[in-house]
């Protein structure tokens, strides 16, 4: 019964894409006519401090199971730096990024890979969240208001991909540029605190320090990103693809 | 016999008075001395850098708070981080200068006038009370940004 549902749901997503690609390449296009290299510049790559952020940009990743690491941890550890999460082995400690190991049993063939909110264009969380705390920004990036949050952890609970986290302990000398607090939720936020300001996220730059070059980021609205001609030309796929939830984070490799 | 208790209950009533007076004799000679620092009082600070805030320090006293909030949800929502009304530019300028906070005590800048207006200050619970260093500029930058520079060079 379920299953035509579902068929006419992917149907309905696919024509979607490509409309979305068609008028982001059709702006492209104007962008280049108009002024070369200026106006592309500022289409492709986000804006300046001052102005709000537009969908014209979505970013997103691309995870290569095949160049991640086994038993590299670095991009957790950049995370847990940068936004001052101290993660642990109790069921209480937050975790914004985790190492998952995969095993196929018939073949013994090993992977890890991180696994980290995937920022979803149809985000489950924001669905549930009673007070609009959890929300997606134009740009695709899924965050917590933590102003508005009242911690009922129905988000928690809603996420497929055990991506978000509660506070339990009180907080001192948090990291200026992102704040956190005992009672909220929350989860990767991709570095938006970095992205604002034209940088790449902590473990993108973690991932590359060590040579491992793993994590692609980049706009997925741009044709001419890196991430977009990779995902157009190589085979990647989304964690419960079933979900139709069309996630910003792709994984390769497997 | 109404003699004898007339005159207990005077000896009773004499008594009551003199600890009462002595008492109170007491709690007035203990106090007196504090009565310069009885009750909370506002410590501000000079700002560490800047001639004058970002706006009237009068406007500011009243409205600062109108100011954060809108500002907060223009970063959060938006990503505008730019804003002239930052709780970051606030620290850094604010700051106590023997431990770069503005919270801790009653002498603190927030705290202080908070504790005097009785109003509760839950932007801390959260948000860093330190400034962050000035750090080097940005380390690593988006590739296709750099790749787009690379581009216009040619």
């Amino acid at each position: 019964m379920n299953q035509p549902q579902h068929e006419q749901d992917q149907a309905t997503q696919s024509v979607d894409t490509h409309r979305r690609n068609f008028i982001g390449g059709s702006a492209a296009l104007a962008g280049l006519t108009l002024a070369p290299g200026v106006v592309v510049y500022g289409l492709a790559h986000g804006k300046t401090d001052a102005e709000p952020v537009t969908n014209k940009v979505r970013w997103g990743m691309l995870i290569d199971s095949g160049k991640c690491a086994d038993g590299c941890t670095d991009c957790v550890t950049a995370c847990n730096t940068e936004n001052g999460v101290k993660s642990g082995p109790l069921e209480t400690d937050p975790h914004w990024i985790r190492k998952v190991e995969l095993k196929d049993m018939r073949t013994g063939r090993e992977q890890s890979l991180p696994v980290m909110c995937q920022h979803c264009e149809e985000p489950p969380c924001v669905d549930v969240c009673p007070t609009g705390a959890s929300f997606k920004r134009a740009d695709g990036i899924v965050l917590v208001d933590r102003h508005i949050c009242i911690g009922c952890r129905y988000c928690i609970m809603a996420c497929p991909y055990k991506a978000r986290s509660f506070v339990h302990e009180t907080l001192t000398d948090q990291n200026p540029d992102v704040p956190r607090g005992k009672g909220c939720v929350e989860s990767c936020t991709m570095c938006v605190h970095r992205v604002d300001q034209g940088q790449n996220p902590a473990c993108v730059e973690a991932c590359s320090k060590a040579g491992h070059e793993a994590i692609l980021f980049g706009d997925l609205n741009d044709p001419n990103s890196d991430i977009a001609k990779r995902i157009a030309s190589h085979a990647t796929v989304q964690l419960r693809a079933d979900l139709a939830l069309n996630q910003g984070i792709r994984y390769e490799g497997f | 016999m109404a003699r004898l208790a007339s005159n207990r209950m005077w000896k009773w009533t004499v008594g009551i008075i003199a600890v009462l007076c002595l008492s109170i004799a007491y709690a007035a000679s203990s106090t007196a001395p504090q009565a310069s620092k009885a009750g909370p009082t506002i410590v501000i600070d000079k700002a560490r850098a800047g001639e004058h805030c970002v706006e009237d320090t009068a406007f500011m006293r009243k409205n600062h708070m109108k100011l954060l909030m809108h500002q907060r949800d223009e970063t959060m929502h938006k990503g505008i981080r730019n804003g002239k009304y930052s709780l970051k530019k606030c620290i850094n300028c604010h700051a106590s200068t023997k431990d770069d906070r503005v919270v801790g005590s009653d002498e603190h800048f927030c705290q202080s006038c908070h504790t005097y207006a009785a109003v509760s200050l839950d932007c801390w619970e959260c948000h860093s009370t330190k400034a962050k260093p000035v750090q080097a500029a940005a380390a690593s930058t988006l590739p296709a940004a750099a790749a787009s520079v690379a581009g216009e060079k040619k």
